[in-house]
């Protein structure tokens, strides 16, 4: 029991730790140039200057006009940055079942996936998975959390 | 193991045929059954008593069909396996059904001997008489010796020598490391095991029908596969070892088979449900639809299979044969259809519904008829049947909040009368249940 316990306090204090990272990482883009240069190249730069991440309406997998703006300007980047490989991370908001959600990030991940060969870029720099609802950007149980929550997010593997 | 060994040793007898107990729908009068003092001489004899006594008592009132007579209201307190029992006594008390038995060491093991009255006509229903060869078998007893009680008087057959294997979940909701673990079906902590480390996520763990194997999906170097744990070696071995992501997965009834979906990335990842042989490792592709196809359950005749398909637009619930042939919608209400599975006894199918805000849990006729709900709240999920199709285990969570509070997630026990609901334990978080066999 006590192993338990602490095990479980443990995981509270990284959640912590972590949600203070995610904060600062977010906050970034506006005061990142007084903390120091932002390396080209790197998921940071993504962030920062073009946007990791696109949004998809409740349960629908098609690529919305920002979404597709979004892509061009990944698409561009990564032209600029030959030598990254990208995993494309397709989610779900809580709202559905289990599988469906899978299979739902899935169609989101490929979307911006195939959006991307499209416009360019070689499919030997891209992989995607889905990881459905079970890693959520916001916590949260209301419609706030959950439009974050359906995304494709582009994430620099190398 | 075990089944083996009662065969070999026990000694049982059958008076007469099953006494019904009164099951109408939605309201269920619980049986009131005197559990004595499981009688050992010594303080290893006593103490198994003690702990057989309890295993079975609550077995049999977490059923919702029995309760067990409180023991200080007991007249009588004697052994009654070898002496005729004081029926009036026991008539007084209002315990319908008597059960007694004692416990002692022989040089096979532990010996247990039990008998079964039934109080009001005043007679002897059952009795037994078995060894145990080790005290590890102990817990496995208590829940043979229940489904015995359970199947002599309700005619139904028993569910308590069962195991639940599910996701235990620990963690930030964001970060949830989640592992497989399996326990007994009452989720006493005894039983309690972890099968994976919670290195890689995993989920939806189900039972083979007839063999010690669970096939469940795991994110192995982030690739979601759907994989085979066998129970007896710990073994693990990708089965869904395809091109694209593979998940859903769930044995047909012959346990030969693994239907489940897959994502093609030659057709836009989009899912379709695939039947793998396991012998031959052939797979056939059995819907070409371009929406999502997935939750796949066989009936338990083997031939046909209902699924979950957005192909209409949104998601809802329908049955094919088992070559993919004959697709007809079953789900006829309002709302988002998921998660159907098709009962042991083969003539309902439960599901997940979402409507109006609600999760609801709910069974249907095999054509969609008479659906009715069984358990309704915010976030309910994966409800999975007992073997012998009376019962149901699914999982409730709680709304989550910003700050990360919230989304406790626990494993829930329902009739499907939609009566006596009950949380199974588990050491921490309890998500995707699944019920095994009757081992």
């Amino acid at each position: 029991m006590l192993i338990v316990a602490g095990f479980f306090l443990a995981s509270c204090a990284a959640t912590n730790t972590d949600k203070g990272g995610n904060v600062d990482a977010a906050s970034s883009s506006a005061s990142s140039s007084s903390g120091g240069e932002i390396t080209a190249g790197t998921q940071e730069d993504l962030i920062v200057n073009v946007g990791d991440r696109v949004f998809f309406e409740f349960d629908s997998s098609e690529l919305t006009v920002d979404a597709q703006a979004t892509l061009d300007a990944q698409a561009a980047w990564l032209m600029q940055y030959p030598g990254t490989n990208i995993t494309v991370e397709g989610h779900a908001d809580e709202r559905g079942t289990r599988e469906y959600n899978l299979a739902l990030g899935d169609k989101r991940a490929f979307s911006v996936y195939s959006y991307l060969a499209q416009a360019g870029i070689d499919t030997n720099r891209m992989e995607y998975v889905s990881w459905g609802k079970e890693r959520p950007e916001v916590i949260g149980s209301d419609e706030t959390a959950y439009s974050q929550n359906r995304r494709g997010v582009t994430i620099v593997s190398n | 193991m075990i089944k083996k060994i009662l065969i070999v040793l026990f000694f049982s007898f059958n008076a007469n045929a099953a006494l019904e107990v009164t099951i109408s729908q939605g309201k269920v009068e619980p049986t009131p059954i005197a559990i004595t003092q499981i009688f050992g001489a010594d303080s290893d004899t006593a103490r198994y008593g003690n702990t057989l006594r309890q295993i079975i008592s609550n077995n049999l009132t977490n059923s919702g069909l029995f309760y067990t007579v409180n023991e200080d209201l007991y007249i009588q307190s004697d052994n009654l396996v070898e002496k005729v029992p004081r029926f009036e006594d026991w008539k007084l008390i209002k315990a319908q059904f008597l059960l007694s038995a004692d416990v002692s060491k022989n040089d096979k093991g532990i010996r247990l001997r039990m008998r079964l009255y039934d109080v009001f006509n005043a007679k002897e229903i059952e009795k037994l008489q078995l060894t145990i060869p080790d005290e590890n078998l102990i817990r496995r007893v208590g829940h043979t010796v229940s489904d015995i009680v359970y199947e002599r008087i309700t005619g139904e057959t028993g569910y308590f020598d069962t195991r639940i294997v599910y996701v235990s979940e620990i963690g930030p909701l964001d970060q949830r490391v989640k592992r497989l673990a399996i326990m007994d079906q009452d989720g006493h902590i005894d039983s309690h095991q972890f099968l994976t480390d919670g290195k890689n996520m995993v989920l939806t763990p189900r039972f083979a029908p007839n063999k010690q194997l669970i096939t469940y999906m795991e994110y192995k170097n982030n690739l979601p596969r759907v994989y085979i744990y066998n129970l007896k070696t710990g073994e693990r071995e990708i089965v869904g070892d395809f091109p694209g992501m593979t998940f859903a997965p769930r044995f047909s009834p012959d346990s030969q088979s693994v239907v489940m979906s897959f994502s093609d990335p030659n057709d836009s990842a989009n899912s379709e449900i695939y039947l793998l042989d396991l012998n031959t490792r052939s797979r056939l592709q059995l819907t070409f639809d371009s929406g999502i196809d997935t939750s796949p359950s066989f009936s338990p005749d083997g031939e046909k299979i209902v699924f979950n398909s957005d192909r209409g637009g949104s998601p809802q619930l329908f049955i094919m044969d088992k070559k993919g042939n004959n697709i007809k919608r079953i789900s006829k209400g309002r709302g988002v259809y998921g998660n159907p599975v098709w009962s042991p006894r083969g003539d309902l199918i439960a599901f997940t519904k979402l409507t109006q805000g609600n999760f609801h849990i709910g069974v249907m006729d095999v054509n969609g008829n008479n659906e009715r709900v069984i358990v309704r709240d915010f976030a309910l999920e994966s409800p999975a049947w007992s073997p012998n199709g009376r019962y149901l285990i699914f999982h409730r969570q709680k709304r989550s909040n910003l700050d990360g509070t919230g989304g406790e997630v626990t494993i829930h026990f329902i009739d499907i009368t939609g009566y006596n609901e009950r949380v199974i334990p588990t050491p921490r978080d309890g998500s995707d249940p699944a019920w095994s066999p009757l081992l």
